[in-house]
This record gives structure tokens, sequence and C-alpha cells, in this order.
């Protein structure tokens, strides 16, 4: 057999991926404004972040004076202004997912702290950004902007108010405590309301001088639930309340504030009608945080991208200085330059989280711009639904099963050679709407859950090899690049926002929608015909196991277990939530895979890639095929507990197709000569067996399912290969002297 | 002033400065290993010089700044994601190498030849800034040499300050030996200073600013003209980093007394 990996001899990496290759990487190599703000972020991240977490800022649940700076830091840089339109003061003109990624990108590079103090400004933005009255948006998007100096008003920096003290909404945002009911109403004037909120793990809420609050009615005279907008000098009680004592993220202020005010009707966002005497609320609470959450979350997972990949150099420095200094060690030996590299284990574990980093970061990325695309798209299903009168969740149902075919259709062609589709039909479904509408929001219902699940939940897990690797120092606070604290916060991630249940209970939803699956059938050819050209990729052990994975969610939909049960439906997580961790190890894993193809394709044009370009795309491309390999496996071992692990194992004395009596096996034996050295099971005539559980499994109906899985085994052929050749480049890769942020 | 100054300043983009440098030799004479593929920053006394360019440009009505850079073209554009966002300024190109290895005689001539041709430079109202020293080749002569060419007589060395007077003149404070300053009044424009650090703080990047600046800077690389040779006759005996231990500790923003301190500290041992 031939080895379909490049040989050994082939260029490698000589230094660490700069800011050239992450922006063709992760497609903003023509978007200067987005590269200009993550050099303004990175400068916040690396200079005041990083000095304050090293002068222990972390230590104090309080917000501080220096915490604060950090705000001001962040508007001076213009990262506050990132969320922004340009109408109302902003300065990056259309969608901002991709761009606010980046920013949480950088600063969770340094800590994650500072990205959530500014993520939660824009998630308090979020409510009033997408469900927001023309008048909302503009008084809070427009406060929001900094204030200029010598410009007389203050800042709004806002609160997002969701989770309430138990026995409330949590994980489950329908137990609501929260209250809203009328105050007054005058005739002929806007009625006033009493909002009552307590929350819990509110960030920002210590200076935050407006809340949006989930709320729900009290009174007769208020339909169903709403989010609400609260402000500090509203009549009443605005307590900020006590600090959170967390563990995690000190460097952004959560507390458990109590509000309980009266606030004009006007601050329902997305405002309300009146029908017979009851204010009708525009959007229940729950229609405004599924809007919200479905972008917010995908910025989460970047934030957990970055510790991986930020734990890179810190590990390689330490590894290869590890018994530098003592005096007997001469430079130039092996044990003097390359440290604790000398040792395969810990190089190929730095693999395993650089490789999760990279196919982390690609999958974050993508879905970041699957929102830039779709943003727009969504706007525009709005207003078509508005012009036609289509409202409330059936009717929209109902408008979206009536393209369902066309997007299926549209899928087909999309996957067709140019050549090969009818190009008018192609186009004019291209130009449909709707239809565009329901094929991108069915990717982005799975790709948010998914970034947000296994961002978070693996790299939270990665995060504590790579804290393992750096020995007893890896988990004191002077480790250089801060990964102590870096392990620590991953797990935050993973659950604010919604925990990792939450994101595996959208998906069991979401990844069996047939716009997704027909998205993903085509994906598989595609990882074929990448192999075809990339062997080394490891696309082709990524197909076979998409098309295990496909095999068995179509097994699981359609059979029963032992007992009789059906085995996939909502309320069987034993069963869906493991089929969703292994679905976003796929989706990881190919999004890893396209990105690198990107940037062997744009690469080439870049000057400035020139030199040891090669070496890169090489190096990046083993880390595809380690990570493809470790997908597989993940999914290989999830299908084979979920197919077999249902059934019931057959005993010795139940129905046995396959056992024979001794004696029976000899008799057909004489006249079916070879007939005994068939895999078969024997009872011997005094009832005596081989010691096993019982006769081997042999389904009917699982050839399938067995012949794929016998072939991924196979197809893991040279990714071990293609590990130990990126072991070899970090032994040889070129780090700078010293970390550029303090510790 | 009633009619501003035009700042020139001159600075190129050199390695980032925590980066293992080390010397390689190649088929056009010696480089440092992975030159190209190593982020890199702006040469810092020229980024002085450029933060105070910015500065006298706001506080004399009517001044107008413009960067020129001699480097690959490629890079300086990755270069000018960060430098566009501290100052507004107009941005010319010249595409060349800005290494270390090359003469500064030919790179002052370069840099001479693109200031000449700026459309729109009152070269009686010119004020020529640059570093004073240099993170790459540390000639000490390049902006000396510019001014020569350009027929500047006035020029200032280790500039930390420049106070401008109401008649166009201004005052400069200049380094000189024992920690000692040298005052001068000088009649106004033209006339070369060379930073040393100045007293201006690096200014938060500010994408607003860059965004702006972008608009001269894209066409500005896409019409830089190559350098052509910049080694001159200069040839290199042999090159070789020095045998001291490198330690690096980044620390920002330390005041003078702990540094002071600090390697006192580490010389008593
Ligand atoms: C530092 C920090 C900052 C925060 N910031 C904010 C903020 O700004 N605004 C805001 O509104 N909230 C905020 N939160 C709250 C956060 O979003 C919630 O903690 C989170 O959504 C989980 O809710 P819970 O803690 O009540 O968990 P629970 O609801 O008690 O769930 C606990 C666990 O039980 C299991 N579980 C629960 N329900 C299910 C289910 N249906 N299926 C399967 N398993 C289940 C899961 O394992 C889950 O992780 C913050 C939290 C923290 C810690």
């Amino acid at each position: 057999m031939t080895d379909s990996n490049p040989g050994s001899a082939k260029p490698t990496l000589k230094t660490l991926p700069g800011d050239d290759v992450r922006q063709i990487l992760w497609r903003y190599s023509d978007r200067y404004d987005l590269q200009m703000v993550v050099q303004a972020a990175r400068s916040v991240a690396r200079g005041l972040v990083a000095r304050l977490v090293a002068e222990g800022a972390r230590h104090t649940h309080e917000w501080t004076p220096d915490k604060q700076r950090l705000l001001e830091a962040m508007d001076e840089a213009g990262i506050t202004a990132v969320a922004i339109d340009p109408e109302h003061g902003g300065y990056i003109p259309g969608p901002k997912n991709l761009a606010l990624a980046l920013v949480a990108f950088e600063l969770s590079w340094v800590d994650a702290g500072a990205a959530t103090a500014s993520l939660a400004g824009n998630l308090a933005l979020a409510p009033i950004h997408e469900r927001g009255t023309p008048e909302q948006v503009a008084k809070y998007m427009g406060g929001a902007v900094p204030a200029a100096p010598g410009e007389d008003r203050r800042t709004l920096r806002g609160a997002f108010a969701l989770t309430e003290p138990i026995p409330y909404v949590g994980v489950d945002t329908n137990t609501m405590a929260g209250r809203v009911r009328v105050a007054e109403w005058k005739e002929g004037e806007e009625p006033i309301l009493h909002v009552d909120k307590r929350g819990r793990f509110i960030t920002n809420a210590a200076f935050a001088n407006f809340a949006c609050a989930a709320v729900a009615s009290d009174d007769p005279r208020i339909k169903g639930s709403c989010m609400v907008i609260l402000e500090d000098t509203d009549e009443g009680v605005w307590d900020p309340g006590s600090p959170t004592l967390k563990l995690v993220h000190q460097l952004s202020a959560t507390n458990d504030p109590i509000y309980s005010l009266k606030v004009p009707a006007s601050r329902i966002i997305g405002g309300y009608t009146v029908q017979d005497g009851v204010i009708v609320p525009n959007y229940s609470h729950a229609e405004v945080i599924e809007a919200v959450f479905r972008r917010t979350r995908v910025t989460v997972g970047l934030m957990t991208a970055a510790k991986l990949l930020s734990a890179v150099e810190p590990v390689i420095r330490y590894h290869r200085q590890r018994f530098r200094g003592g005096g007997q060690l001469q430079p130039g030996s092996p044990r003097y330059e390359l440290g604790i590299q000398q040792r395969e284990d810990a190089l190929h574990r730095l693999i395993d989280v650089w490789a999760t980093g990279e196919a982390a970061a690609s999958l974050g990325f993508y879905t970041a711009r699957l929102f830039d695309e779709f943003d727009p798209l969504e706007r525009e299903k709005d207003r078509l639904f508005a012009e036609r009168g289509i409202k409330g969740a059936r009717a929209q149902l109902k408008a979206f099963a009536a393209v369902k075919d066309a997007a299926l259709e549209f899928i087909r062609l999309e996957h067709l050679p140019a050549d090969r589709r009818d190009a008018a039909r192609y186009e004019e479904l291209l130009n449909d709407t709707l239809v565009q509408f329901v094929v991108k929001d069915a990717l982005s219902q799975v790709f948010c859950p998914a970034t947000k699940l296994w961002n978070t939940g693996v790299g939270a897990n990665m995060m504590r090899e790579a804290v393992s690797l750096m020995g007893g120092y890896g988990i004191t606070e002077d480790c250089p690049g801060f990964l102590g604290q870096k392990w620590m916060d991953a797990q935050l991630e993973a659950t604010y926002e919604g925990p990792e249940a939450v994101q595996r209970r959208q998906l069991t939803v979401t990844m069996v929608n047939d716009l997704f699956l027909a998205q993903f059938r085509h994906w598989i050819r595609q990882m074929r015909q990448i192999a075809a050209k990339k062997p080394g990729t490891g696309a082709c052990t990524l197909a076979t196991a998409m098309e295990l994975w496909l095999w068995t969610i179509g097994y699981l939909q359609k059979a029963k277990d032992a007992n009789g049960e059906t085995l996939y439906h909502g309320q069987r997580q034993g069963v869906a939530f493991p089929m969703a961790d292994a679905l976003s190890w796929l989706l990881a894993s190919r999004q890893q895979i396209l990105d690198v193809l990107e940037l062997e394709e744009k690469g080439g044009d870049n000057p400035a890639l020139a030199d040891g370009f090669e070496g890169t795309v090489a190096f990046l491309t083993d880390l595809c095929h380690v990570m493809a390999a470790r997908a597989s496996g993940e999914v290989g071992r999830i299908v084979a507990e979920l197919v077999y692990g249902y059934l019931r194992h057959p005993s010795w004395d139940g129905d046995c197709d396959s056992c024979f009596r001794a004696s029976e096996l000899e008799a057909v034996a004489s006249v079916v000569p070879g007939f005994d050295s068939s895999p078969l099971e024997v009872i011997q005539d005094d009832d005596t067996h081989a010691d096993k559980a019982g006769p081997c499994v042999r389904f009917p109906g699982m050839e399938r399912f067995r012949e794929l899985r016998l072939k991924l085994d196979g197809c893991l052929t040279g990714a071990r290969l293609a590990k130990d050749r990126a072991a070899a480049a970090l032994t040889e890769v070129m780090i700078p002297e010293a970390l550029d942020y303090p510790r | 002033m009633s009619n501003g100054y035009h700042i020139v300043v001159c600075g190129s983009l050199v390695p980032d400065p925590l980066q293992a440098l080390e010397p390689v030799t190649t088929p056009d004479g010696p480089a440092l290993k992975n030159e190209s593929m190593l982020p890199s920053v702006l040469d810092p006394w020229a980024a002085h010089a450029l933060y105070e360019a910015a500065h006298l440009a706001k506080t004399v009505p009517g001044s107008k700044v413009w960067l020129v850079s001699l480097g690959p073209k490629a890079k300086l554009q990755q270069l000018m994601m960060t430098v566009a966002q501290k100052a507004p300024f107009e941005f010319v190109a010249v595409d060349g190498s800005a290494s270390g290895f090359t003469d500064s005689f030919e790179t002052a001539q370069a840099l001479a030849k693109a200031i000449e041709s700026i459309a729109g430079l009152d070269r009686q109202r010119l004020l020529l800034f640059g570093g004073c020293s240099s993170a790459s080749r540390d000639a000490g002569t390049t902006v000396g040499m510019v001014g020569a060419l350009l027929g500047i007589e006035e020029q200032f060395l280790a500039v930390d300050e420049i106070v401008p007077q109401e008649d166009g003149s201004f005052r400069v404070k200049e380094r000189v030996e024992g920690a000692q300053y040298l005052v001068s009044e000088c009649a106004g424009a033209p006339a070369v200073l060379a930073w040393a650090t100045g007293n201006l703080p690096e200014p938060p990047n500010n994408p607003q600013v860059g965004m702006t600046n972008m608009r001269t800077i894209m066409p500005a690389l896409a019409k830089a003209q190559p350098a052509g040779n910049l080694r001159g006759s200069l040839r290199f005996e042999s090159v070789e980093t020095p045998t001291q231990r490198r330690e690096t500790r980044v620390v920002k923003d330390a005041g003078i007394d702990e540094i002071a301190r600090e390697l006192a500290d580490w010389i008593r041992g």
C-alpha cells in the first residue's frame, strides 16, 4: 500500500502563523476595517488587560476602578462601537457578527473576562438591535456609542437580565418570576407599567445604566411575556445587587440585581398593540431571546478557540527552555535545545491542543460569517412577511413549508457543476429570498449550537491538556499565557448563554431537518472530491465518518430499542445528545479542512507569504488530518454505542440463529465441506458453550453499518504519520523570545 | 505660523523586537532567518517621530503629515493595519527591502526621491521627521542624508521636544552627552528633526482614524515604485549575534525608577 501523505522531507512550519495567514483562513483579507479592529482589540488585550491580570485584578469580585479603566480603554480603541451601525454612530457598515467574533477572539487570547465585559454590552443591545422599534434602536444604539470628549451625555451601558434566582429561569427560560403589570393607564395616554425583576448572575449589572429584562404578564391587561428596557433613572428600586463570587472571568462584573420600576409601555422591546383593551407585545420574551442568542453564542465559542491557540507558544517555550540555566547543559545539546520537546507524548498532546484550536476557530468564524450572510436575508424575509401580512409563528412556518421543495431543489442544483445544472432555474432560486432564507436558516440552526457546544465543551477539556503540559507551573498564577485561568474560564463559556444541554437540545431538533441533512449529504461527496486532490487532509476519513453518522441518524429515527421504545425523540437525550456531539466533531473538522484549502488557494497571491508558505500549508494540513482522525474516532465510538447499546445481547438459551449443536454441525459439515470452519456459535451436546456473555452479535439490517465501521478503521491509515510530522515541526518552528504580553 | 508645517515622517518596518533574530547567509548577502515571515512593527524611533508629527500638526493649524515608508509592499500593508490607526497622515510607499543589511545612503536616496515627487508638498514649509536611530540598521545617518539630499541645512539629531512659536520659528531640545539637552532656536522650516523618544505616549489604536487613512494607503501601495538596489557597493565580511545571553521579559509601562532599581539589583546579583 502506498502512503497517500506527503513524505517527511517536505517543507515544514517555519514560524507561528501570523496575521496574513489568519486573514485568509478566516476570510477577512479584503476587510481592512476588520483587520484594524483586530489590531485595536489586540493592543487593549495585550496591553491593559494583560497588565490588569498580571497585577492581580482577577482577585476581586467587585467592580473596581481598575476594571472600569478597561471599559474606557475599549471605548477609546473603538471596540465598544464595533456593534453599532454607522447611522447610529458606529463605523462598521453591514452585519457585524464576524467583527464581534474577531474582537472576542483577540480579547480572549489574553483574558476572556475582558471579552465578556465587551460581549455583555452587545448582549444587552442585541434585543433592541434585533427586535427593537426604530425609536428604541436610535436611542439605545446611539447612546451606547462612547461619548466623545466634551460631549454632554453619559454613555449608555447595558445588562441583559434573563436568568433569575432559583427556582426560576435557568436552562428552562419559561419558568419566569419576573413580572409586569399596568401601574397606570389614563384614557388616551401611554400606559405606565410596573416591572419587578430579580436577576441572577447578570453581567454588567454592577455598572449598567439600562437593562433589558425578560418578564411575564401579571395582569389580564397585558398578554403573555415580553422583554422590557429598564433605566437606572426610572422611578422605583434599581439595586445592582451583590457581586457573584465567581471563580472565573473576574474582569467582567456579575451581580444579582433587583429591579422594581415604573416604565412607560414604549419600553417594551419591539413595541406593542392594544387589542380589546389588552396590551399585546409584538414579541414574546422567547422570540426576542431566540433572535439574540442565535448570534451571540457564536462569539462565546470563539473565546475558547482563542485560548487554545494562545496556549501553543507558551507551551513550546516552556518545553524548550525547561532544562536550561543549570550550568551543566551546553547550548547545542538536544536536552538544552529541545528540553521536554525530546519527548514524543508532550509533542503529540500539544498537537492535539493546537488542532482543536484550529478546528474551533474555523468552525466559529465560519458560523460568524454565515450569520453575516443570514442577517440581511432575515431582514428581507421580515419585510416580505410584513408586506404579505404573514404574522405569528404558525403562519411563518406555513410559509416556510411552502418553499421547502424549492429549497431542496436549490441545494441539489447548487452542488451540481455549473455546466450541468439548469442555470435559469438556479438563478431564480438564488434570488428567491424565502428559499435562501430557509436554506441558510437550516445551517445557522445547526452551526450556532454546534459552535457553542463543541468549542466550549471540547475546548475546556483540551485546555486541561494544555495546562498539564506546563506541569505544576500550569496551575499557578505565574503560568505564562495565564493558562490555568483560561482552563477555568472555558468552563464558564460552556455554561453561560445556555449550557451544553441547551445546545444539544437545539441540535436534537435542527440536525434532523431535511434541509440540513440534504446539505450534509452533499458535503460527504465534497469531502471525497477534496480527498481525491488532497489526500493528506484526512477529508476521506471524515467523509466515511460522515456517512456513518448519517446512516446512524437515519437508523435511530426509525428503530426502536429492545423494549420497543422509540429511540430518537426530544426527551430521549441519551440518544439524541451524543449524536449532537458527534455531529459537532464532524462539522469542526470539515470547516478546518475547508479553511486550509482556502489558504492554499489564496495564499499564493500574497507576496508576504511567499517564504515558508508551503511549510505552513503542509503543517496545517497535517493538523487537519489529526483532527479528522480524532473526530472520526469520536463518531465511531458514539454511533457504535448507540446502535448496539439499545439492543439486547443474544443469549444462549434465546433465539440464536447462528447457534448449532456440535452434533448438528458435524452432520452438516459432512455434506457441506468447510461449514464447520465458518463463524458459528457451537453449543455442545452437554449444553456447555464458549465462555462469553452470549453468542456474538449479528443483527440483520446492520450490514451497511458494520461495513462503514470497518471502512472507517481503515480510513485512519496515515493519520498518525501526519501527527508525527506535525510533532516534528513543533521542534523546529521558530517562536519569539518572549510572550508579547506581561504575566 | 499662518500656513502650518508640511511634516514628512520617514519610517518603515522592523521585525517585532520580541522575535528571535538570527542572522543567516543568503545568495543576496546576509539576512535574518525567516525575516519575511516575522511579524513587524513600525521602527520605534520613527514611531515616536510620527506621534510627534501628529501632535505638532494638531497644535499648528494648517499643518499636514505624510508618512514615507520604504519596505516590502505586502508587509507594509499589514503594518498599516496598526499604524494607520495611530494618527491621520497621507501615505507614500516605496517598494524595497527594509532590512538592516542595506546601505543607509542608497536608502536615503530612494526616500529623497519619493519625497521630491509628493504632489502638493511645499518644501519651504517642510519639516523632515524620522528616527535618530533604527531597530534594524541603527546607522543613525539616514534621516540626515535624506535632508542633505533635499538641500535642508538645519538639522537636529536625537530630538526630544519641539515647541513651535507664533512666528513660525521653533525651539528644539536635542539629547547630547551626559544626559544633557542642547536647546536651539530655529527660524523655521525647512528643517530636519531626527527623533529620539520624544515625550508622547503611543496613541491608542483608533480604527476610525485608520479607515480614513486607508483611503490614501491602498492607492499609495498600489503605485509604490521599486526602490532598486539598496545595497550599493556594500559588502559584509561577517555577521554574528552578540554572545551575551538575551533574557527578555515583557513589562509594559514600568516607571524609570522601577527599571533602574531592577537593573541595579540584577547587577548586584
Ligand atoms: C459569570 C456568569 C455570567 C452570566 N451572565 C448572565 C447574563 O448577563 N444574563 C443572564 O440572563 N444570565 C447570565 N448568566 C446565567 C447563565 O446564562 C445561566 O447560569 C445558564 O443559562 C444556566 O442556568 P442555570 O445556572 O440556572 O442552570 P440550570 O438550569 O440549573 O441547569 C444546570 C444543569 O442541569 C442540566 N439541565 C438543566 N436543564 C436541562 C435540560 N432541559 N436538559 C438536559 N439537562 C438539563 C444541565 O447539565 C445544566 O447545565 C451568567 C452566568 C454566569 C455564571
